[in-house]
């Protein structure tokens, strides 16, 4: 009964968080308590044996998604926008009751679920050896259902339009916004000088690993992703304009190839079906394409809208 | 493989049934629009692993990598919502000078 309790802890303290992270009384704080608890959430993925999950929300979850958020607030401070109130104590207690109930039903309709139902684990075990890869869910992503990874691709790609497309006309064009923290000889200047290297082979491992054991396209991506933000926000790289062409082709690079490879398939008779004596090597090709377009994507769509003025105030 | 009771799934599905209120709730009670988005994104993982428990029933069988296939999707999804709705939010508070929608804000709107 020990890993029982193990979970029940760790669910006490998930929720315990993230009453913490929605209810803290300032904005600062409730930000800080969501990333911890997306590094919690992580470790409830492991206890459910779903690594890669877990890397994902690690990586995502708690630390971009994060990152995005403490970047939001500092720039909010920097507009002045007012803290909040919230409403009155009687609407607050009907929320509340509200949403009790609805996870209370929720949770009746997990409690009902046939509890020895298989799932479509013994399909994807069934199908594995002509997927290419040994990983059941890097099968499951990049070729039982190819069709949701390939949209989510470019949803990540369409996301990125939209925020571009909120800076005003005469920035367009000029370099993302990103602040620059880091003081000359501080630690995070140290930091963005020595951890970058690590983070790269730790990246790059991720994807090769992801055909066989937990990892894949999209956690090392994202930890390429991270490495080049921390270069920049210690001031070692400097956010590229959003018009460079290189850019703009990493972006697409990757749903370009997956979409090629899609439409070769649709050829030779269905769209994005995989020939099993060239599945491993395919989704490889592809993994390597989605990895650099994930990576410059999400960096991006940290940076923020472009700006005309470069951070540190010097017009470009 | 570590031995793991199925109720223990259960325990994991029912965590993310109440991560779902609470982020409801975070999502209704509070006006300034960054909250608003922490609220969003505890509901979004509340859904994932209500979602990631439901392929944890069999111990067996090991762990379904379909969901899990999926939730990776999903959080890749929402980490985009949630990046063109701070640029959305940083948008919105260059032009007006407040975190809010116009309509719930003191002096604005109705």
């Amino acid at each position: 009964m020990m890993p029982l309790a193990f979970d029940l802890f760790l669910c006490g303290l998930v929720l315990a968080v993230a009453v913490a992270a929605v209810s803290g009384r300032e904005l600062f704080g409730s930000i800080v308590f969501f990333i911890v608890y997306g590094l919690l959430m992580a470790l409830a993925w492991v206890r459910l044996e779903a690594v890669d999950v877990a890397l994902t929300e690690a990586a995502i979850g708690a630390g971009l998604t994060g990152l995005l958020l403490v970047g939001a607030s500092a720039r909010l401070r920097r507009l002045q926008a007012p803290e909040e109130e919230t409403g009155s104590r009687k609407a607050r207690a009907a929320t509340a009751i509200a949403c009790l109930s609805i996870a209370g039903l929720i949770g009746a309709a997990v409690l009902l679920l046939d509890p020895r139902a298989p799932g479509l684990a013994p399909m994807v075990d069934c199908s594995l050896a002509e997927s290419g890869v040994g990983n059941p869910v890097t099968a499951v992503l990049l070729n039982f259902r190819a069709y949701d990874t390939l949209l989510e691709s470019t949803v990540l790609l369409v996301a990125l339009l939209g925020v571009w497309s909120l800076s005003d006309e005469r920035s367009w064009g000029g370099h993302g916004g990103l602040r620059q923290y880091a003081r000359p000889g501080g630690v995070l200047a140290t930091f963005g000088r020595t951890l970058p290297a690590i983070g790269l082979i730790i990246g790059v491992y991720l994807v090769w690993a992801g055909s066989k054991q937990p990892g894949g396209a999209f956690q090392g991506g994202t930890v390429l992703a991270a490495v080049w933000l921390l270069m920049a926000v210690a001031g070692v790289a400097d956010a590229p304009r959003v018009s460079n062409r290189l850019l703009r082709l990493g972006l697409v690079a990757g749903p370009a190839l997956f979409l090629a490879i899609g439409m070769a398939g649709a050829m030779a008779g269905d769209f994005l079906r995989l020939p099993p004596e060239h599945a491993g090597n395919l989704i490889l090709l592809i993994e390597a394409g989605l990895t650099v377009s994930v990576a410059v994507t999400l960096a991006l769509l940290v940076v923020g809208p472009p700006q005309r003025d470069l951070p540190h105030g010097e017009p470009s | 493989m570590t031995e793991m009771p199925v109720s223990s799934a259960q325990l994991f599905g029912l965590c993310g049934a109440a991560l779902i209120g609470i982020g409801l709730y975070g999502f209704i009670a509070h006006r300034h629009l960054l909250r608003r988005l922490v609220g969003f994104n505890v509901i979004g993982s509340g859904v994932f692993l209500l979602f990631g428990s439901t392929g944890y029933r069999r111990v067996e069988l090991g762990a379904d990598p379909v969901p899990q296939a999926l939730v990776i999707t999903g959080v890749v999804v929402a980490v985009s919502a949630t990046a063109l709705l701070v640029a959305l939010i940083i948008r919105l508070a260059q032009l007006t000078g407040s975190a809010r929608l116009p309509e719930e804000s003191p002096g604005g709107g109705r």
